[in-house]
């Protein structure tokens, strides 16, 4: 119990005094899930409006597989993306790896899939409802799919939340591809692995405790929403 | 304004699956006073609303109307769906569609909801609304397309005697300006009131197509003097 107390005085006193290290950690880690998110969203949310509306041959495979992928496990996608980025591989000229952006795109395929999937069950049950209204009114697909997606907004924000959530929450894919460098691509969860595994538990539970409340914040904004969202549209 | 009227059917079939939901409809609807559809649950009236306004394609026969009905027909469907928007917002959707400009698609959204005695509550979020005042809502949005022809699909189901009145007032005004109305209804006294032919459906087939006064004094068919006789007395 005493190492528990002793770290979580260190800790107390890195997150009050603003510690510099900590938060340049904090803030990376927070710019490259935000950005992999925004990524994620502007391919994933159509894909789901494209599966959830459009009937075509091949459709069911492509949303089993989807589904499969949500399950992705990080340290596969890390891979992959390391072989993609590394200096033999396709994308090597880009110069990509251990970079931040390496450390976007890998969290980008992680979370794509699960945006993708959970947007396409949401607009999916919207279209249901909606079809024989919207078609009789002469709405066309890509009109359709426009109203449903403004129409399902809030739910939608809670996907694209959750999916933010777990690229924040996610070591696997950004140590493989960004090498946990100080200072360069040192996340919250890279550098808590490695803190702990030195034995400098006060840091990695700062950062810990950031990264719960991180976690804590979104799913607590998503649930606001979706109360926010019943209260005024029903 | 050129009729797309008369609508021809002519030995309409549908199945989905093994399960045939229309066996035979064949039925002429003329430009005039409104037609009654009536028969038991499920006999068909829903379907054939839907193969009519072109949500479903029949599985054999055809469906032949004067000149392209698109953009001049409407409906109103058994169970409206609305949109996470006002009432008024529902209600200018359509013509949003059709590009009509904002202040004037407002404007006869308004009006319209006036007209459906709704007005006090056009800006509240339409789902939240009771099942009656949807039921309004959704003629209120199916008159703003000033369609040559109008299905409603039980429209009165859910309605409170007043309102039942109104609509059938408007329905009534709608058809003097030259709406065609098409409507499915199980209040006999409604038909009556309204109609001024019946189609009477049993197992998905047209049995009978009538002058309203002849249908109820002496109807063609067993099928029909047997509905009629089952229906209670008020
Ligand atoms: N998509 C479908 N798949 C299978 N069966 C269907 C489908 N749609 C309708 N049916 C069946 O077709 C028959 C006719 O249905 P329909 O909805 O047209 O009846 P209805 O006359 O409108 O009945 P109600 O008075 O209850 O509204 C019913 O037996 C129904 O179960
Ligand atoms: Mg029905």
């Amino acid at each position: 119990m005493a190492i528990f107390g002793d770290a979580f005085a260190t800790a107390l006193a890195l997150l009050i005094g603003g510690d510099p290290q900590l938060f340049g950690i904090v803030s990376l880690s927070l710019q490259v899930s935000l950005a992999a998110t925004l990524i994620a969203a502007t391919i994933g949310l159509p894909i789901g409006a494209a599966l959830a509306l459009a009937r075509f041959p091949g459709r069911q495979p492509i949303v089993v597989i989807l589904n499969a992928l949500m399950g992705l496990p990080p340290v596969v996608v890390g891979l992959v993306v390391y072989l993609l980025l590394s200096r033999a591989g396709p994308l090597g000229s880009l110069g990509l790896l251990f970079t931040p952006g390496a450390m976007i795109v890998a969290q980008t395929v992680l979370i794509a899939p699960i945006l993708a999937a959970l947007a396409r069950q949401t607009l999916e049950d919207a279209w249901a409802e909606h079809c024989d209204q919207l078609r009789s009114l002469g709405a066309t697909l890509l009109q359709s799919a426009a109203t449903l997606l403004w129409d399902t907004r809030y739910a939608l924000v809670t996907v694209v939340l959750a999916g933010f959530g777990r690229a924040a929450a996610e070591v696997g894919a950004v140590i493989i591809v960004g090498g946990n460098i100080a200072g360069v691509t040192r996340t919250m969860t890279t550098a808590i692995a490695l803190e702990t595994s030195k034995g400098d538990l006060g840091l990695a539970l700062a950062l810990g405790i950031v990264l719960l409340a991180v976690v804590l914040a979104v799913n607590a904004a998503a649930s606001g929403l979706k109360n926010l969202s019943v209260r005024r549209y029903g | 304004m050129a009729s797309i009227l008369p609508l021809e059917l002519v030995h309409v079939r549908l199945a989905i699956g093994d399960t045939l939901i229309a066996d035979d409809f064949t039925l002429t609807l003329a430009a005039g006073a409104p037609t009654i559809v009536v028969g038991a649950n499920g006999a068909g009236k829903s379907t054939l609303l839907r193969l009519c306004h072109g949500l479903a394609a029949p599985s054999a026969g055809t469906i032949a109307w004067a000149r392209d009905p698109k953009g001049h027909q409407a409906m109103v469907f058994q169970r409206p769906s609305m949109l996470r928007r006002s009432a008024l917002a529902n209600v200018a959707y359509g013509l949003k569609l059709r590009g009509v400009p904002r202040g004037v698609r407002t404007e006869i959204a308004r009006d319209r909801l006036r007209r459906v005695g709704l007005e006090a509550i056009a800006e509240r979020p339409a789902r939240v609304l009771s099942g009656g005042e949807q039921a309004r809502v959704a003629l209120a949005r199916a008159w703003a397309l000033d369609p040559q022809i109008l299905f409603l699909d039980e429209p009165t189901a859910n309605l409170d005697p007043a309102a039942t009145r109104a609509l059938e007032d408007i329905l009534g005004d709608m058809a003097e300006e030259g709406t065609k109305i098409v409507m499915t209804t199980h209040n006999l006294g409604q038909a009556r009131r309204l109609g001024a032919d019946i189609v009477f459906l049993h197992r998905g087939r047209v049995i009978e197509h009538a002058p309203v006064e002849r249908f109820f004094k002496s109807p063609g068919t067993p099928e029909a003097a047997a509905y009629l006789a089952g229906e209670l007395p008020w």
